[in-house]
C-alpha cells in the first residue's frame, strides 16, 4: 500500500530560480534563503521519498486565459520545463507517476472533486523552484513528480477549505494504491505578498506567523480565512497559501514540525517553509 | 456589472476576477504571445502594428505603448500576463512593482529590506483616504 509519510510547504519565488540558475546563491542576499533550506536538503535525502505530489500553480505559462482549471492533475509520464520568457530553466525535465496519478484522478473523482486531467503540460518556476530548494541542481530530479496546478490567478481560487478537503481525498486515493509507495506532498506559493498596483510590497509578518504555526497544529482554524482576509492581511497574491492547505489535509490531523523556517525579503515575498512529518 | 464586490475597499488593490478577466482578455493574449521569441521581435520592430493585430481597445494599446503599468491592471491587465511584456523589456518584477508604486527601484528595494509594506494603514481604502486629507491639509 502506498502512504503519505510527510508534507513540505515552501514559497516558490522565480527569483530565487534566477539566483541559482545564474550562480548567485552565493550572495549574501540569497545565501540566507538558501541557508534556510540546508536542513531540508539533509531531511529529504534521509527520507527519500518515492514519489512527491506537488501542490502549486501555473503562472500563464501552461494556461493562458483560454482554459482556466480550478485543480489540474498531471497525469503525463513527463513534463517539459516551461520558457517564461526567457527560454526553460536550465533544470532536468520532470518525470511523473501515470499510474498513481491516473489512480488518484479516479478515485477522487469519485469522490466528488470534479478535478481536470491534464495529459500534456509545460510546467514553470511554481514547480521547479521547490524542487530546487529541496535538491539542488542534480542531473536528474530523484523521483517522480505528480503536478496538482491549482487556479490562484483568476479571482476566484478554490476556498481553503475545499482545497483542505482535497487533500483528505488525495490521501485517501494514495492510500488505497496498491504499490508500497512513499509520498511527500508539497504545498506551495506565498507567503505575503503583493506583485501589483500602489499597494505592491505589502508584507505582513504577524499573519504569516500565525498561519505558520497553525499549519503545523490548528489546521482546521485556517480553512475558516475567507478569500478577502487573505486578500486583506496577506496582499493579492498571498491567497496563494490556499494551496498549503491542500499538502495539510493529506497528513494526519497530528504531525511533528521538523523545520521551519521564515525569510523576508525574497525580491516581494516573504518567504516561508515548514516541514510536518506523520507520526507512525 | 453586479454590485460592489467587498473586496472593493482594500486599498491600491486590482483584484483580477472574471469581469476583469473578460475585459482584459485579449491585453492579457497579447502579452502572452510575447512568450515566442519570434513574437517579440515583431513587437519590437513595430509596437504599433504588432499590437493591431489583436482586438484590444485604443486606451489599452495606449497604456500598452505607454508602459503604463497601473492603467494597465485598471483595463483588465494581469500582472502575470504583464509580466510577458516588462520580460520583453528586461525588467524586473521589482522594477514593475517600484513604478507601480511611485517609488524609484532603490527605495522600493529598501523598503523590502526594511520588511515590506506593513499591513498598519493599509488594509482599507478610507486608510489611504485619510492619509491624502493630511497630506493636503499640509
Amino acid at each position: 500500500m502506498a502512504r503519505i509519510v510527510a508534507g513540505v510547504a515552501t514559497s516558490h519565488v522565480p527569483a530565487i530560480a534566477a539566483a541559482l540558475d545564474l550562480g548567485k546563491s552565493g550572495e549574501p542576499y540569497w545565501k540566507r534563503v538558501f541557508d534556510g533550506y540546508q536542513r531540508s536538503k539533509e531531511w529529504i535525502r534521509k527520507v527519500d521519498p518515492d514519489v512527491i505530489i506537488l501542490v502549486y500553480n501555473d503562472h500563464a505559462s501552461a494556461f493562458s486565459l483560454e482554459i482556466i482549471p480550478t485543480f489540474a492533475l498531471g497525469c503525463a509520464a513527463q513534463f517539459p520545463i516551461a520558457d517564461e520568457g526567457w527560454g526553460p530553466r536550465p533544470v532536468p525535465a520532470v518525470k511523473g507517476h501515470p499510474e498513481l496519478a491516473a489512480h488518484i484522478a479516479q478515485s477522487v473523482i469519485l469522490d466528488e472533486f470534479d478535478l481536470t486531467i491534464v495529459n500534456r503540460m509545460d510546467v514553470d518556476h511554481g514547480l521547479t523552484v521547490p524542487l530546487s530548494l529541496m535538491y539542488g541542481q542534480p542531473k536528474e530530479w530523484p523521483c517522480p513528480v505528480i503536478p496538482l496546478a491549482v487556479n490562484v490567478v483568476q479571482y476566484p481560487p478554490p476556498t481553503g477549505r475545499r482545497c483542505y478537503h482535497l487533500g483528505r481525498a488525495i490521501r485517501k486515493a494514495v492510500e488505497s494504491f496498491d504499490q508500497n509507495l512513499r509520498v511527500v506532498v508539497f504545498g506551495t506559493g506565498g507567503m505575503s505578498h503583493q506583485l501589483q498596483g500602489p499597494r505592491a510590497g505589502l508584507i505582513n509578518k504577524a499573519f504569516d506567523e500565525r498561519f505558520l504555526d497553525a499549519i503545523a497544529r490548528d489546521p482546521a482554524a485556517l480553512t475558516r480565512i475567507s478569500h478577502v482576509e487573505y486578500l486583506r492581511e496577506a496582499g493579492s497574491e498571498g491567497i496563494e497559501l490556499v494551496m498549503w492547505l491542500v499538502m495539510r489535509g493529506a497528513l494526519d490531523d497530528e504531525v511533528e514540525e521538523v523545520h521551519r523556517f521564515y525569510h523576508v525579503p525574497a525580491s516581494n515575498t516573504a518567504l516561508g517553509h515548514i516541514i510536518l512529518e506523520n507520526r507512525k | 456589472m453586479g454590485k460592489p464586490n467587498e473586496y472593493d475597499d482594500i486599498p491600491g488593490t486590482t483584484v483580477f476576477d472574471a469581469q476583469r478577466s473578460r475585459q482584459g482578455y485579449h491585453l492579457n493574449m497579447f502579452c502572452m504571445s510575447l512568450m515566442k521569441a519570434e513574437n517579440r521581435a515583431a513587437f519590437k520592430a513595430n509596437e504599433r502594428a504588432y499590437l493591431d493585430r489583436y482586438p484590444m481597445t485604443e486606451e489599452q494599446k495606449q497604456a500598452v505603448l505607454d508602459r503604463d503599468w497601473n492603467r494597465m491592471i485598471s483595463l483588465g491587465g494581469n500582472i502575470y500576463f504583464l509580466a510577458k511584456l516588462f520580460f520583453t523589456d528586461g525588467k524586473s518584477f521589482q522594477y514593475v512593482a517600484a513604478v507601480m508604486t511611485g517609488s524609484t527601484q532603490e527605495e522600493y528595494a529598501q523598503m523590502m529590506l526594511n520588511g515590506g509594506r506593513p499591513p498598519e494603514g493599509n488594509r482599507y481604502t478610507a486608510e489611504w483616504e485619510k492619509k491624502q486629507e493630511w497630506k493636503k491639509r499640509g
